[in-house]
């Protein structure tokens, strides 16, 4: 038994089955993660002034993973347009282009954008402790010029073992640079080039903290959308590179000999789902680096 | 009957060579092979129904089990109460006696387990797949690996989730809608393993549940977008298809949010995070060490975004059955068909558009009630179309009270009850009175019990014989009708009383402690009440033997029948009884809509689609047409 319309089209609708197929699956997409980004607008908006962090991501390496996605969505489309024309050799070639760059993004990933965070801490200072620690926060001077306050601290934590032992009362901090000196009007807005910790030492008071760790997804409610959507999308990285690397192996050598036609729609149906994942990381980058 | 149905040749099947081409002989697989890993339509069918019925079987016993503790408080549950405190583990029924803790659990998976693994499989995923493709004229699914995955992820998460019944602390408490904050805080500590504990596993089960409805409805879309045979023009679709396409879309679109929100309550739950937990929270006197921030309303509106459309997921499948039952027994074409088309797509759109007015009682503000009223108003509109245009069908019919037509007659009043009681919980005013009282069960009960599940089983009855070849028997169908019908109403017409009563759904005792619920009503006060309720769910629970007996008793020895039994007009009768591995043996012309019943000039009272067309049809049709205009 054979299923018609696996590869030509069928005529009243203008389609092969599974471009149909990967049209609906990519509308289930934009709702999962319709459904993350609507609890980003919610949970923002609920924060409470000061709560929601900015400039605490490093942008030019985002900006840098943006470009290698778009390149690779152009690739994958190249790779389409070889096998259109029957150049398998080209198609290799661009097939192997876009797996780099997929790969490429999601070692940045892992190893270097995830870990940065976390080794960094921070600590909510609780409300009736904000005056305590103004030197640090500049709360003042930035009501003045009317900004949000800000109500953490945040650096490198010298003595790790605060974290669990309860009888060390307070946390040594090197702090950020926004904490050593925070009357200073550049850090005002936040930095969107990375900005290393000082030397400069403060002491925070167990007892003056609400909640305090390193950034993890349960550190605050931006960086659990954080990790939870790029998490996601990193998912859907690793998925879509895994579809190219084994339509590039021998596989899609025999599917060509075979039939090319049928390799090209497999490679375009793939395709489809890697500009979907392009497209919503169009949205993280703003969303979460930028804004 | 014309050529294209009865003794129709032998299929064949030359492009599979597994098949060697005989309808007749079902072992040519090894049974793992045609069984357990196939990629047959109508196998997948068959495996969703019996694992959705024996869910739905399960799901009903663990409210049986309820209703005795509602009727009699406290009290030990004679014969197997010490058996099943041993099987469900301590903390379950010490004694006989049912824990709190364990009540919360099953009404949690009754909930659970009747709605994703009893009715959405069997409604949807059974019917649809058996009957789609074969309604369409179609050799399969678009994408049958993904149809069998699609059973796979559904069953592995079946699994999941009654394995949650035995792990330390017993399955999830925190509801059927799992609400924040409570759904995250429960089944924490050190009583609970971290992960292997009953909430963190429903939300697991509900991810691979999740996973399993996306794969079946996408290929349910593209099959029916792509597959129809020559012919078969939208306009010409069964409703059942048309309802199944709606249905498909609304858990295409509707299912992935919650899914987004299940994985948020489960980092909220593994990694500590704050998606749904609000500054400030004490638990048993002391503040939870989490950063805060969350919102426990979003839950609830990713959940409802779902929860909604779900319900109309669970009815229109039903209403499609119905359909095709009537039209076969009036032995007329369906009342406006395009209404009903029609009817069913708005309702599809419109059901993403009401989901707040779960939620009238969360001070969401006035603007935002008042937008969601409005909708919940509009959505009646579409849902009174089919019910209307199914009545109306009914008129002036010569009809066959078979045990089908039994089933799909009572869905009507039984769906109008839930419908009509639905309306004053759509208002925030009245809602405020009755909301999570048992007046709110009593409505949803009525069209999801006496109203899908009724149709189910005529579906069940109806189909049986293209699937097996052999007939249910008739009077066994009775006796399951009857007593079920009437122990239905027994079991909630008194719940609106008891809900108006302002006995809450969620009571551990049955109201036993609530002064209101001491109010007579006919002699009973809304406490007493819960007797005569369980006994007519126990005994609906007898009555569902003549049902699974006649099941498997008919597989083997039921009446065979020809391939069209029921004199129907669609294709799914012009294949062999049962179907072979693709179907039919040549594909299918359509040339006319789904139920020319009682066609004037034909000798037969039922003419099928994919008879052609002769002149006296078209004078017929054009005689219609002049009535008309």
């Amino acid at each position: 038994m054979d299923i018609p319309y696996t590869v030509t089209a069928r005529p009243d609708t203008g389609l092969w089955n599974a471009k149909v197929g990967i049209w609906l699956f990519l509308a289930s997409e934009v709702m999962l993660f319709g459904g993350l980004f609507s609890a980003y607008v919610f949970l923002r908006l609920d924060a409470a002034p000061g709560d929601w962090p900015h400039g605490l991501l490093n942008v030019p390496v985002g900006t840098m993973n943006t470009a290698i996605l778009i390149a690779s969505s152009v690739t994958v489309v190249m790779a389409w347009a070889s096998l259109k024309m029957r150049r398998f050799a080209r198609y290799k070639l661009y097939m192997g282009i876009t797996i780099l760059c997929g790969v490429i993004f999601l070692a940045v990933k892992l190893a270097y954008e995830w870990p940065e965070k976390f080794v960094h801490f921070g600590a909510h200072i609780k409300t009736e402790a904000l005056e305590k620690y103004e030197p640090y926060l500049g709360n003042k001077h930035l009501l003045a010029k009317g900004h949000e306050p800000r109500n953490k601290i945040t650096g490198h934590l010298h003595n790790h073992d605060a974290l669990h032992d309860p009888n060390i009362h307070e946390f040594e901090i090197a702090l950020d640079q926004v904490n050593a000196d925070p009357t200073n009007p550049d850090s005002d807005r936040p930095h969107f080039w990375p900005v290393h910790a000082t030397d400069k030492i403060a002491h925070v008071d167990k007892k003056d903290v609400k909640f305090a760790g390193m950034f993890l997804p349960n550190f605050n409610t931006y960086f659990a959308t954080y990790f939870t959507i790029t998490g996601l999308h990193g998912l859907h990285v690793l998925g879509g590179v895994l579809v190219f690397i084994y339509l590039w192996l021998p596989v899609g050598a025999n599917l060509y000999k075979r039939n090319p036609e049928h390799l090209a729609n497999r490679v375009e149906v793939a395709g489809l789902f890697w500009h979907f994942v392009d497209l919503v990381w169009i949205f993280v980058f703003p969303l979460f680096y930028l804004l | 009957m014309d050529a294209s149905s009865g003794l129709a040749p032998h299929p064949h099947a030359e492009h599979d060579p597994h098949h060697h081409g005989d309808g007749h002989d079902h072992h040519e697989l090894p049974f793992w092979r045609k069984w357990i890993i196939s990629t047959d339509h109508k196998v997948i069918g068959i495996q969703y129904g019996i694992t959705g019925l024996l869910f739905l079987f399960f799901g009903f016993s663990l409210m049986m089990l309820m209703r005795w503790q509602l009727a009699y408080p406290g009290e030990a549950l004679p014969v197997i109460g010490h058996w099943l405190g041993s099987f469900f583990g301590p903390g379950s029924m010490p004694d006989g006696k049912m824990t709190p803790e364990f009540y919360n659990s099953l009404g949690a998976m009754h909930g659970t387990i009747m709605i994703f693994l009893g009715i959405v499989p069997i409604a949807f995923a059974a019917f649809g797949n058996f009957v789609v493709p074969l309604q369409i004229g179609a050799p399969d699914m678009t994408f049958p690996k993904i149809n069998m995955a699609s059973y796979q992820a559904f069953f592995v998460g079946g699994v999941v989730m009654l394995i949650s019944f035995f792990v330390p602390g017993g399955a999830a408490k925190g509801g059927w809608t799992s609400y924040t904050p409570l759904a995250v805080i429960s089944d924490t500590g050190p009583a609970y393993h971290p992960f292997w504990n009953g909430q963190s596993l429903w939300l697991v089960g509900f991810i691979l549940l999740i996973t399993s409805s996306l794969l079946g409805a996408v290929n349910f879309i593209a099959t029916i977008i792509q597959l129809r045979a020559k012919g078969m023009t939208w306009m010409r679709l069964p409703f059942f298809v048309w309802s199944q396409f709606v249905t498909a879309f609304l858990l295409l679109l509707a299912f992935p949010p919650l899914e987004s929100a299940v994985v948020m309550q489960l980092m909220d739950r593994l990694a500590g995070t704050s998606f749904f937990m609000p500054s400030g929270l004490v638990v048993n006197g002391a503040p939870v060490q989490i950063s805060g921030g969350g919102s426990p309303l979003l839950w609830q509106h990713l959940f409802w975004f779902l929860g909604h459309p779900e319900v109309y997921v669970l009815i229109l499948p039903g209403m499609g059955i119905v359909a095709e039952i009537i039209a076969n027994n009036t032995r007329k074409p369906l009342w406006g068909y395009k209404s009903l088309v029609f009817a069913a797509l708005v309702l599809g759109f419109l059901s993403f558009i009401v989901w707040a007015h779960h939620m009238w009682l969360t001070g969401m503000g006035n603007v935002v009630s008042a937008f969601f009223q409005t909708t919940t108003m509009i959505i009646s509109i579409p849902s009174v179309i089919i019910l209307s245009a199914f009545f109306i069908s009914l008129w002036g019919g010569s009809i066959r009270f078979n045990v089908p037509m039994l089933f799909a007659t009572a869905f009507l009043p039984m769906f109008g009850i839930g419908g009509l009681t639905g309306i004053p919980l759509a208002f925030n005013s009245a809602d405020l009175y009755l909301h999570d009282t048992y007046y709110v069960i009593a409505h949803f009960h009525y069209i999801v019990a006496p109203g899908t599940i009724f149709a189910v089983f005529a579906g069940i009855y109806f189909w049986f014989p293209k699937a097996t070849g052999r007939m249910m028997s008739e009077f066994w169908g009775k006796v399951h009708f009857w007593p079920s019908l009437i122990c239905m109403n027994v079991i909630f017409l008194p719940m609106f009383l008891q809900g108006m009563l302002g006995m809450h759904r969620r009571w551990y005792d049955g109201g036993q402690g609530w002064t209101l619920a001491g109010e007579k009503v006919w002699g009973m006060s809304g406490f007493e009440w819960n007797g005569p309720i369980s006994i007519a769910a126990w005994i609906m629970g007898l009555a569902q033997i003549p049902f699974i007996i006649n099941f498997f008793w008919s597989m083997k020895y039921g009446k065979k029948v020809n391939d069209n039994p029921w004199e129907a007009t669609t294709l799914e009768w012009t294949a062999p009884s049962p179907p072979p591995h693709g179907n039919f043996a040549k594909t299918p012309t359509v040339y006319r809509g789904p139920y020319e019943y009682s066609l004037p000039g034909r000798e037969t009272d039922f003419t099928m689609q994919d008879e052609p067309m002769r002149d006296s049809d078209r004078k017929a049709y054009e005689a219609a047409a002049a009535v008309h205009h």
